[in-house]
């Protein structure tokens, strides 16, 4: 079996696929690549299952040598390689695949073809930093073994999403969405540089709640939630799975994968969206993504 | 039929099915049935159980709100047909109070008793784990004596040591494993409620039975690490 070496490991580099389902009920949330559009089309485009591990690099990327040939393809944002993104590009035997720190938001995919082979804990091969479930954030020296799980031949050419980053992030309404008088439409928030795979901290006007009583309740991927404090908090892959404070939007599926690319201090602000909207929106990234 | 007191999206990938605003059996019943009838039907990514609601994640490109909510009223339409579980009873040995338990006088303070009398009413009292959630297999407990309720602290303390055992308001818990958190510690168990190297499920499930005991012995905190 062929292996990668880990040369050095970047700012934040985990093994990440789409997740951890089904363990909410003991308060697992599902983690999995906070991009999920570039891991599934990275992994499409090597001729993997959308779902093989690849590695997730954060902020600034890392340098992993290759003990043999492999096909491999990087996707997400621009961590300052030679390689072209969004293709899947042969490396030889020995050589090291060098990223440095990004061009533009906050992450970048490396697929392999046949998946990096770590063991699965709980049914998925994503690591959850909060909890030490499925390793933990990857050490210069690491050796990772490359599967052998391809499941077709690598698709030629480059893919690039069709999707643009920008704009406001689409929300539907939160279950809690009339205790709140629509403030969060209003303003423009910053992404603080408390962020993490648990959730987006946001800076910006305070958003005032009508005080009501609220018994703990499940919260899902996306939720964005407002403390007392009044500065909204977006729940992310590594969220909690219960909470009590009140959830006036939720991100929409078809923008899970931007809230991945943003960065400290990157602004944002909310749009909504109807149910139907979003779904259309999410059926097609999944058109895209079978065209691959 | 269930009391449904609500069912509507939470996302565009999830329902959120309520039952009312209150800690009741009553509540805590019908979760735990709807929860156990949902288990594993095609589609459902998670249930997230809690004192009075469920929420469920489901794979929109297999089942719509529509159709999940359907599953839900016919789920909770049916007569619970699963036999009566027999309710587990789970030990949990304490070390109470100093630097286990740095709140303890402060409970003591605010509830009027000695802090011996707060161990005592404490481990007398029988508790029901009504669901298992927060950040990772946290226990939320029922069952406090309601003497003993004293409210969380004004600012949440950054590291809350993994075993320690708490009071929140009017409920109990054991954080199983280290973590911010606002509840007050009245001491430490060293028994393992969550191992990320080990499969699920964790030690304290919903509907388990809990009892608190005093460990009787120093030192035995640093067995879990051997």
């Amino acid at each position: 079996m062929s292996s990668i070496r880990v040369v050095s490991a970047g700012f934040l580099t985990t093994v990440q696929d789409l997740g951890r389902f089904g363990w909410a009920h003991f308060g697992v949330s599902a983690s999995g690549a906070a991009d999920p559009l570039a891991l599934r089309a990275g992994n499409l485009l090597v001729g993997n299952a959308e779902n093989a591990a690849a590695l997730e690099m954060t902020l600034t990327g890392g340098e992993f040598e290759f003990e043999r040939a492999a096909t491999i393809a990087l996707t997400g944002s621009d961590f300052s390689t030679d390689l072209p993104l969004w293709t899947a590009v042969e490396v030889k035997a020995g050589q090291t695949v060098r990223c440095g720190p990004s061009r533009s938001g906050a992450r970048c995919y490396l697929c392999v073809r046949g998946s990096i082979g770590v063991p699965k804990v709980m049914g998925s091969a994503s690591t959850h930093l909060m909890t030490g479930v499925g390793g933990r954030a990857l050490r210069k020296g690491d050796v990772l073994p490359i599967g052998d799980q391809a499941v077709r031949r690598p698709r030629p050419g480059s893919t690039v999403p069709p999707f643009p980053v920008a704009g406001p992030l689409r929300v539907t309404d939160g279950p809690q969405a009339d205790w709140f008088a629509g403030e969060l439409y209003q303003a423009e928030y910053t992404i603080s540089e408390e962020s993490n795979r648990m959730g987006l901290r946001l800076r910006g006007a305070a958003i005032p709640s009508r005080s009501g009583h609220m018994l703990t309740e499940g919260v899902p991927l996306g939720a964005v939630q407002v403390p007392p404090d009044g500065q909204p908090i977006i729940l992310f892959v590594e969220h909690q799975t219960t909470g009590g404070y009140p959830k006036p939007a939720n991100v929409i599926s078809a923008d899970f994968w931007r809230l991945g690319q943003l960065r400290p201090r990157d602004r944002v602000r909310f749009e909504r969206v109807s149910i139907e909207r979003a779904l259309k929106l999410m059926q097609e990234q999944e058109k895209w993504l079978y065209g691959i | 039929m269930e009391i449904v007191k609500g069912i509507r999206p939470a996302s565009d990938r999830s329902l959120h099915v309520s039952f009312g605003d209150e800690i009741s059996m009553e509540s805590y019943g019908a979760v735990m049935r709807l929860t156990r009838a949902l288990a594993g039907a095609r589609g459902i990514l998670n249930l997230h159980p809690a004192y009075a609601s469920v929420l469920v994640d489901f794979d929109p490109r297999l089942r719509t709100h529509e159709q999940i909510e359907a599953l839900v009223r016919e789920c909770l339409g049916a007569p619970d047909r699963a036999p009566a579980e027999q309710p587990r009873t789970i030990e949990i040995p304490v070390r109470y109070g100093g630097e286990f338990g740095p709140d303890l006088e402060d409970i003591a303070r605010h509830t009027g008793f000695a802090a011996e009398r707060v161990v005592e009413l404490f481990g007398a009292a029988e508790y029901l784990v009504y669901f298992v959630g927060f950040s990772t297999c946290f226990p939320y407990l029922g069952g406090l004596p309601p003497e003993l309720a004293t409210p969380r602290l004004s600012a949440p303390r950054k590291h809350v040591p993994e075993g320690s055992v708490a009071i929140g308001g009017a409920q109990a818990g054991v954080y199983p494993l280290a973590s911010p958190g606002g509840w007050r510690l009245l001491g430490r168990t060293a028994l393992r409620l969550f191992d990320p190297q080990g499969a699920p499920p964790p030690l304290l499930r919903m509907g388990d039975r809990v009892r608190f005991v005093t460990e009787p012995l120093a030192g035995r905190l640093k067995e879990r690490r051997a």
